[in-house]
């Protein structure tokens, strides 16, 4: 039983250095997900703001829309096919580098559902606040930089690290576009040894492993965003 | 009354269960022989409609016919065809499958039944002309095919491409993603009629024998493809479902 253990451990992981694929694959993982989580954050964040000040002044009706449609179309599409999109048809005749492609397919996937996470942050932040601060000569743009800003924010930071921890588990598809990241790179092993179990396992304890990082990070981070509320 | 019933019904389980399990001839399912493959290959596997045909879909129903049984094909990855196999999910894998030493120690094979070579397609403005002028490009692949495993060992894991489907690695190379595909000759062929500029090189890239593959052990269901396989090749079967695909040259 151990004998067979090590064996396939062997063949999996140590024969012919199978373990750079899974290590690289990693490295494309995390910079996948990095990146395009930062990529998302602007994205949202001007999102959720023109559609903020348009449903407060009715200002912003073209960007408004534009942005409406842009949701619509990413949350009504699978990412994986938003992803064979951009490399296959519209970067359809060039040679792009597949990590860019990937980072652009997901920011611009979670851009559409971070803007959704601002803007629930904005919103809940009582009409009073705003009111207030018209009242007290602030413009709009004040009262919502000084004043709503810096609380939604602090209401939204958890989402937004459960966010990060579904994006980093939704690159595992960047294989479609023959990009080796973590998942790709258990696919490798398992096309080279036949075996199911190793790399499989491995992948997913690898997986498990950054998301119980990002819980440890996110925890810490909310702890500290709630130590002035007392 | 009621314990009556009970008996029938318990009875009823048992015999499904029974009729359920290993059957004479090899086959998880009696009666039916599940075919892996993965039908992105043509000739030898594809969709057409609603069924899957080709050569291998063809002799795998002529080999099913021999032994009694009906013929079950499902259509999975390539690189899941052995898993599939070795945990019995299907009763033998068969998809252009070439026989290599890596492969036999995780499967058994049949008596090959076909024979292909690896070529190499490359645009025609691409002013690729023979192997030696692979050096240091990027090639593209099917993963785990032969393809990817001999041309990962000589160019390095740095220049392969390894996509899902043949049809994929294709498509990036006639988008210029990739300067070259490594594929088997069949399918190359049916490639490369469907998307204009693409050639395939004169040099062959590498000989190879196509057989189908069974759980390792499972000597009873080998012994039936073997034999149905030579009755198909003795009473010409086999030469004219090859010749029904491919156009002698």
């Amino acid at each position: 039983m151990w004998e067979d253990f090590k064996a396939q451990f062997i063949l999996n992981f140590v024969d012919d250095g199978r373990w750079h694929y899974l290590a690289n694959g990693l490295l494309v993982t995390l910079k996948l997900t990095f990146f395009s989580v930062l990529l998302g954050l602007v994205l949202g964040f001007c999102i959720a703001m023109i559609r903020n000040i348009h449903d407060n002044t009715g200002k912003l009706k073209i960007p408004n829309f534009l942005c409406n449609l842009y949701l619509t179309v990413i949350r009504g599409t699978p990412v994986v096919v938003q992803l064979m999109i951009i490399y296959f048809v519209i970067f359809g005749s060039v040679r792009i580098d597949k990590v860019l492609t990937a980072i652009l397919a997901f920011g611009i996937n979670s851009g559409a559902y971070q803007a959704e996470i601002f803007r629930s942050g904005i919103q809940s932040i009582p009409k009073g606040q705003m009111e207030a601060g018209r009242s007290l000569g602030f413009s709009y743009l004040q009262t919502m930089t000084r004043i709503i800003m810096p609380q939604a924010i602090k209401n939204v930071v958890p989402t937004l690290l459960n966010e990060v921890i579904t994006l980093l588990k939704e690159t595992s598809i960047a294989g479609y576009i023959a990009l080796e990241d973590l998942t790709k790179g258990g696919d490798i092993i398992r096309s080279r040894t036949y075996s199911a179990f190793m790399p499989l396992i491995a992948v997913a304890l690898i997986y498990l492993v950054m998301v119980r990082l990002l819980e440890f990070v996110a925890k810490k981070v909310e702890r500290r965003l709630k130590k002035n509320e007392k | 009354m009621k314990k009556l019933i009970t008996l029938i019904t318990c009875a009823a389980m048992i015999m499904c269960l029974v009729g359920c399990g290993k059957s004479a001839n090899g086959t998880a399912q009696a009666g039916v022989l599940v075919m892996a493959t993965n039908a992105e290959f043509p000739p030898y596997e594809y969709h057409e409609g609603n069924a899957i045909v080709g050569i291998d879909a063809e002799i795998a129903a002529a080999i099913a016919e021999k032994m009694g049984c009906e013929l079950k094909i499902e259509d999975i990855a390539f690189d899941a065809i052995i898993p599939e196999v070795t945990s019995g999910k299907a009763d033998m894998g068969m998809a252009g499958m070439t026989v290599t030493e890596e492969r036999m120690t995780n499967v058994d094979f049949s008596t090959t039944y076909a024979i292909a070579r690896q070529v190499v397609i490359v645009a025609e403005s691409s002013g690729i002309t023979s192997l030696a002028d692979l050096e240091g490009k990027t090639i593209g692949v099917q993963q785990g095919t032969t393809g990817d495993i001999y041309a990962t060992d000589e160019f390095g894991d740095d220049h392969i491409e390894r996509y899902a489907k043949g049809m994929e690695a294709v498509q990036a190379l006639s988008q210029g993603k990739v300067d070259a595909v490594i594929i088997d000759n069949e399918p190359a062929k049916v490639f490369i009629t469907e998307n204009e500029g693409l050639i395939i090189l004169d040099e062959a890239y590498a000989d190879e024998e196509y057989a189908i593959a069974v759980k390792k052990g499972n000597t009873a269901l080998l012994e039936q493809i073997n034999k149905a396989l030579e009755e198909l090749k003795a009473d010409g079967t086999l030469d004219a479902i090859v010749a029904k695909y491919i156009s002698a040259e």
